[in-house]
């Protein structure tokens, strides 16, 4: 069991956050994520075609659903501004179409006699998204410009399949690894 | 989930389906497929990750001062919940369950002992359960843009290869193929265009706007 000392000393301060969040219902740690957030969100839903008018709304909505889906929050799967990035970008869809986007089913969430999240895992994950950032910084203008506007939802798929540069590779191998041991821990539970 | 999945969902498709630029139609083969791979969940997981560093990165725009505390008053409102997404169901993996509302399909016969039921379809494209029995072929058609191939039920073989239950097939538009069902159990796939069939021959293409492919 990770304690929860150890964790704040070697997590980033947002997924300390979220999981006081999670796990402690901690408002003081939700308002922390929300200064951090908040207007990249606002920017961000801009960015991406919001009316001014809206953007807030939007905001409030997604922050919101952070707090009241904050159980499906699963730092060795996800970094925080990733599932956050998922959470606005459902509730923008929801904002333009009628219907419910199809989504994949879900998998088991880990269960409660569980050790608690890999801390392994856990950071392995946030440094590589730390490293895709910087991988985004690096890029040229130009080039950056196309890939954010891939992840706007501004380009189709086949205007993406022009728009690359951003190495996927590694954090796709990491959270891979991250899945083999989630299969494997509910196997070992059907199993018992 | 299957280990023997060959062919995926193209990583372009991935970064669309995590954007929300993508159709209803291709969104529910990418949802379906991503139930059976943990290859492309894991690539979905990443381009999710993008998303995130863009969110990160991107230029912040100030939220009004009361912003937070119209957040808070809604807090601790009573939420509705959401109604629980469907299990798979045999061969049917839950984002198709949920597409046919929890019903079993709804199968019309195209001839041939071939049989569709529609599932969905809008400006974006259409998306289809075929079943196909043993070594029969699926009429040679064509299509504008793109259409995707899950097989959920048996194999089938064109002139690109061989594909296995959770593989999916990418055709593009110039790809002009016949698919045939393997020996063995009834194929049954699900197929998505973002824009309708075109059926290269003469009948079929009479029947188009009666079966709406």
């Amino acid at each position: 069991m990770t304690s929860q000392a150890e964790r704040n000393r070697s997590y980033s301060e947002q997924t300390v956050w979220m999981l006081a969040i999670r796990d402690q219902r901690d408002k003081a740690a939700f308002a922390k994520l929300f200064d951090h957030y908040a207007a990249r969100l606002k920017g961000f839903v801009m960015r991406a075609g919001a009316p001014k008018a809206q953007a807030e709304d939007i905001v409030q909505e997604v922050m919101l659903t952070v707090w009241r889906k904050a159980h499906l929050f699963d730092p060795e799967r996800a970094q925080v501004s990733s599932w956050i990035y998922q959470i606005a970008r459902n509730r923008q869809i929801d904002v333009i179409r009628k219907e419910a986007r199809p989504v994949p089913e879900a998998l088991a969430n880990e269960d409660e006699s569980d050790d608690g999240p890999d801390a392994g895992q856990v950071i392995a994950l946030e440094q590589e998204t730390d490293k895709l950032r910087q991988a985004l910084e690096k890029l040229a203008p130009a080039q950056r410009e196309m890939i954010e506007r891939a992840y706007l939802g501004d380009l189709t798929h086949t205007e993406i399949r022009e728009a690359t540069g951003l190495p996927l590779g590694t954090i796709k191998s990491r959270i891979r690894l991250g899945l083999e041991r989630l299969r494997h821990e509910l196997k070992d539970l059907r199993q018992e | 989930m299957n280990a023997n999945i060959s062919h995926h969902i193209p990583s372009e498709i991935l970064a669309a389906y995590a954007a929300g630029s993508l159709g209803q139609a291709f969104s529910l083969v990418v949802a379906a497929h991503v139930s059976l791979c943990d290859e492309c969940r894991a690539e979905l997981a990443a381009h999710e990750a993008a998303g995130g560093a863009v969110l990160d990165t991107t230029a912040a725009a100030a939220v009004s001062p009361d912003l937070f505390s119209r957040v808070l008053d809604h807090l601790d409102d009573p939420v509705e919940p959401e109604p629980a997404p469907r299990a798979r169901d045999g061969v049917f993996p839950g984002p198709i369950m949920d597409a046919l509302k929890g019903k079993a399909p709804r199968w019309k016969s195209l001839g041939g002992g071939v049989k569709q039921c529609l599932i969905g379809g809008d400006t974006d494209g259409l998306s289809r359960l075929l079943f196909i029995p043993p070594k029969t072929a699926v009429p040679d058609h064509g299509h504008h843009g793109t259409e995707l191939t899950l097989v959920l039920q048996g194999g089938f073989a064109d002139e690109t290869g061989h594909f296995d239950v959770g593989d999916v097939e990418v055709a593009d538009a110039d790809l002009d193929h016949t698919p045939v069902a393997d020996a063995g159990a009834p194929c049954i796939v699900l197929a998505a265009t973002d824009a309708p069939l075109k059926f290269n021959t003469f009948l079929p293409r009479l029947l188009q706007p009666l079966f709406g492919i």
